[in-house]
């Protein structure tokens, strides 16, 4: 083989193999900690949106398509499954002031699926949204797994949810702290079941660094949001006539 | 080796609940069903134990490293997010602000009202 077949023949294998875009996710994620970490964990360098523009920003340069990059990226994200069954663990250790806080947390959770896609729906519709990206924003506010499965459901865009849905993770831990500081709450099992209402994962991911105790609420709220909205949804989006 | 052990069992009740999801027909996803399936475990067992103690400090660790690939996915819809940016990021915006504060403050009021003494 020449140089120039072999530079060829490596190249192909960059694309067609998975491993470069594994490498590409772990390298960026890491790179994005590093700097959220020397920023003193500042919640607006939140390393869920820097890594994601540092791929696709490499994805375009590269001229590489998300279904070429998913060849890698799919390892890393079929893991949300087995981490999303990992919150039963904080759960069940925080069970005690869960089971304290039932009734608050049945009412707020049902409060804030009602609130959630309803507020989002409007918004966007006034703005002049069509009519997918309405079905899509729907179930923002749900882990991103089973946002996609009642985004299905409805008839939104499923890669479209699964983004709108990081989005939005990715707003409620960067505003929400600050936002529960300035309404002066200071019990982390409300500001936990807050984050995980609203934010999902993501927002758990960033309770935990406030406190075990918050992670746990959040996971807590992220799981029953999960399941209400995957039921209701369908039902109140049928209710307003949208499916 | 308890990590190991620890990471087969989160598989494990994540089949099962796939298995759930399939048996009576939820709309909800596997792993969702495979947490309340665990939990219920772990009540009745009335421990934790070392394996997945390990993996889910590990695994939940780095939680927001999970989400990342289906971020990426955004660009997929790039000209639809050209067109509609202004609704859709206004929309998520001022709709996560109202449900932080909207939860927050419900979270509050129902507590004061409804849990006694700590």
């Amino acid at each position: 083989m020449t140089l120039d077949e072999k530079i060829s023949a490596i190249w192909q294998l960059a694309q067609s193999s998975s491993i470069p875009w594994l490498m590409l996710t772990l390298f960026a994620y890491a790179l994005a900690m590093k700097l959220y970490k020397s920023s003193n964990f500042n919640p607006i360098v939140n390393p869920v949106i820097i890594s994601i523009i540092i791929i696709i920003s490499t994805l375009l340069v590269l001229g590489v398509n998300y279904e070429q990059y998913f060849n890698g990226g799919q390892f890393i994200h079929y893991l949300l499954g087995p981490a999303t069954v990992a919150l039963a663990i904080p759960l069940y250790t925080q069970l005690h002031r869960i089971k304290k806080m039932l009734l608050p947390i049945t009412i707020t959770l049902f409060s804030s699926v009602v609130i959630g896609a309803f507020s989002a729906i409007y918004i966007a519709d006034l703005l002049g949204a069509s009519a997918s990206t309405l079905l899509s924003i729907a179930p923002k506010s749900v882990t991103t797994p089973v946002a996609m499965g009642i985004s299905e459901n409805i008839g939104g865009i499923v890669s479209l949810t699964a983004g709108l849905a990081v989005t939005t993770g990715i707003i409620g831990a960067i505003l929400g702290t600050k936002i529960f500081s300035l309404m002066k709450v200071e019990d982390d099992a409300i500001k936990g079941v807050a984050m995980g209402l609203t934010s999902h994962g993501i927002g758990t991911a960033r309770a935990f660094q406030v406190s075990n105790e918050m992670g746990a609420f959040s996971g807590l709220a992220m799981a029953l949001t999960a399941f209400t909205t995957a039921f209701l949804l369908p039902y109140l989006l049928q209710f307003i006539g949208m499916i | 080796m308890p990590f190991i052990l620890g990471f087969a069992l989160l598989i494990l009740f994540q089949f099962l609940g796939e298995v759930v999801v399939i048996l009576l027909e939820l709309p909800v996803s596997g792993p969702v069903v495979g947490l309340v399936l665990l939990l219920l475990t772990l009540i009745v067992r009335g421990r934790v134990g070392q394996p997945l103690q390990q993996v889910s400090s590990t695994l939940l660790g780095h939680l927001s490293l999970l989400f990342v690939p289906a971020g990426v996915g955004l660009m997929l819809h790039y000209e639809l997010l050209v067109k509609e940016w202004f609704a859709i990021s206004l929309a998520l915006i001022i709709g996560t602000v109202i449900m932080l504060v909207c939860t927050a403050l419900c979270m509050s009021l129902t507590n004061k009202l409804f849990t006694k003494g700590d």
